[in-house]
């Protein structure tokens, strides 16, 4: 990606630029340094509480980092797990098959209709992009109640599709595979048109391989925000309820579980953290063309 | 449609046409926009009809008219109060997020490579840390084993542990610092692919026509260049910034102390979920789907501006 033009390399600095003052190099850095203690200090904190021992969440004053650092508090979640009324690994398979369903779903609806709306000027293709733009406006908190009328009258209340259907209907995956296929070359579908390739077979044959690093950005996004679904306002029989919900439930015992409760935030955190390390260019190239034109 | 004549009539057989010719594109909308709709669309529409109706759960519902708009701007003593502590909050936490975001954006632009990468999964892990963001209710926590009193206790700063959470006026800067914590996400991502997609031969060209220093280059270059990045990233971020009540309940209690915390989401689920009044948390639910949209569309028109 980096042209090949930018050679002097500072740390700071990666452009041949004659326009940089060292001061001002300085104050950037300092800034940036800032915010970054301040987006990792809460971070270290966690994982350093999770690795305390009980005696030492009343150190005064108290220390960031476990003195003696001891898995304890993993130990203790994990016997606790075996208590739980319905077998812990049940949880773990509801997030997991709750998460990849979800995900799934929404990646083939959403990258069929995304062609269309990227490219195919069908009449109402205005209509249709616009709508799904306002909707990123405004969060589906303010559709809960509706959605909860819409899903017991559908008589999903207590089910897996109270929350997979719902969830293939979010916008911000179409919208992000919209924008990325508007890059593929027109010429390129005229070929394949014109080769005899329908609609469905230039979608199929050229449009899915081209937009990957869409599909992998929208995995991903959909992936973490799916992963920490908290599923208990529309399902009620224990059987069914996630991971969140359970980990919650096993923490909510006051001041002693303090550690094992940033064990539990620590644990989820690792498989999202995981899967945006290995994809983060492939990200970054997709919302490169997800800007706002008209 | 009488006055239309004939130039409408063969505007509609042309529309016609096309659909005819593109209909296979409805078919591969259709399964997407079906879901959409009745999950997304429409459940604005019932709203909005629910919020003109007294809607217990157990009894149908039954329309009263305008009487909770009424109730809400009237009769409510602690809606002003959450309008009041929303548009604080969300003026400080969007203005102050975008700015981070962008400012960090920005500065990692010009890093090489492995730097941005650490760099950027720094920023984002908050947003996607699930339950972690409860540290800081330990950081702040209200005794002397809190990080934060027993830091500024042992330099004297204050003789007593401060109780973060419980008290009035620290209630709503807490829930700002903690929003902003978990701000810099998406949005930066969005940002910084669009400061590397900025052709940086424009760079070259700018330093050749004079300018002079980084913050010239930034918004002669840079920011009209990635405008249309800008306008996603602040539409992320606005809607983040509303997305869960749950950072307020979780930290503040609920309700927090005098209702110090308490914004329009929380008051919405106060009402939809525990007091079970559902028509009335329909038209929080819609004065707040008013509220949203508008910022945002402040915002997108003001940045059209900026790109022109």
């Amino acid at each position: 990606m980096e042209p090949k033009l930018r050679t002097k390399r500072s740390i700071l600095s990666l452009r041949s630029v004659r326009n940089r003052r060292k001061s001002g190099d300085v104050l950037v850095a300092i800034i940036l340094i800032s915010i970054a203690f301040f987006s990792a200090i809460p971070l270290v904190m966690s994982i350093g509480m999770s690795l305390k021992p009980i005696n030492e969440l009343f150190y005064f004053p108290p220390r960031i980092l476990p003195q003696e650092p001891t898995l304890d508090n993993f130990v203790l979640l994990f016997k606790r797990m075996k208590t739980t009324y319905v077998p812990f690994s049940r949880y773990a398979f509801n997030t997991i098959f709750l998460t990849l369903a979800t995900t799934g779903g929404h990646l083939f609806v959403a990258s069929m209709a995304a062609y269309p709306l990227a490219k195919i000027p069908f009449p109402g293709q205005k209509f249709f992009n616009s709508v799904v733009l306002y909707s990123l406006m405004f969060v589906s908190t303010v559709n809960d109640i509706a959605n909860y009328l819409t899903i017991s009258w559908l008589g999903w209340l207590d089910t897996y599709w109270a929350v997979i259907i719902p969830g293939m209907g979010t916008s911000l995956g179409l919208f992000i595979m919209t924008n990325y296929m508007r890059t593929i070359p027109d010429s390129l579908l005229e070929a394949a048109e014109i080769d005899g390739c329908s609609y469905f077979g230039t979608y199929r044959r050229i449009v899915m391989p081209m937009a990957r690093p869409a599909y992998l950005t929208v995995f991903i996004l959909m992936f973490q925000q799916m992963w920490g679904q908290n599923n208990s306002a529309y399902v009620f029989s224990e059987e069914l309820k996630t991971l969140p919900y359970a980990l919650t439930q096993i923490t909510s015992g006051g001041i002693v579980l303090m550690g094992a409760a940033q064990a539990v935030g620590v644990l989820m955190l690792i498989v999202p953290a995981t899967v945006f390390i290995f994809n983060q260019t492939q990200i970054v190239e997709t919302m490169a063309t997800s800007g706002i034109k008209e | 449609m009488k006055t239309a004549g004939f130039g409408h009539q063969s505007r509609l057989r042309y529309v016609g046409k096309r659909m005819v010719k593109y209909r296979s594109a409805y078919f591969m909308i259709a399964p997407f926009m079906l879901l959409f709709f009745v999950f997304t669309v429409a459940p604005v529409i019932i709203s909005f009809a629910l919020s003109l109706t007294k809607y217990s759960v157990l009894q149908d519902p039954v329309f009263v008219g305008l009487q909770n708009y009424r109730n809400l701007f009237v009769n409510d003593e602690i809606f002003p109060l959450a309008v009041k502590n929303t548009i604080i909050f969300a003026l400080i936490t969007g203005v102050g997020g975008f700015g981070l975001s962008f400012f960090v954006a920005w500065a990692i632009n010009d890093m090489n490579r492995y730097l941005r990468a650490i760099l950027t999964f720094l920023f984002y892990v908050p947003t996607i840390s699930g339950t972690v963001y409860t540290i800081w209710g330990v950081i702040f926590s209200g005794d002397i084993h809190g990080y934060a009193n027993s830091f500024l206790m042992q330099l004297r700063l204050i003789s007593e542990p401060i109780q973060w959470f419980t008290t009035d006026t620290w209630i709503l800067p807490m829930l700002i610092i903690v929003q902003l914590w978990m701000s810099m996400g998406v949005g930066v991502l969005s940002l910084r692919a669009g400061m590397s997609s900025v052709d940086p031969q424009l760079y070259e060209a700018g330093a050749i026509d004079g300018v002079r220093n980084r913050m010239q280059e930034l918004w002669y270059i840079t920011v009209p260049q990635m405008a249309p990045h800008m306008m996603t990233a602040v539409v992320l971020q606005v809607t983040g910034m509303f997305a869960n009540a749950n950072v307020s309940i979780a930290l503040a209690g609920f309700p927090s102390t005098n209702y110090a915390g308490h914004l329009i989401m929380t008051h919405l689920l106060d009402y939809s979920a525990y007091r079970v009044e559902r028509g009335y948390a329909s038209a929080i639910a819609v004065i707040m789907f008013i509220f949203m949209m508008t910022i945002n569309l402040v915002i997108l028109r003001a940045l059209r501006k900026v790109g022109e």
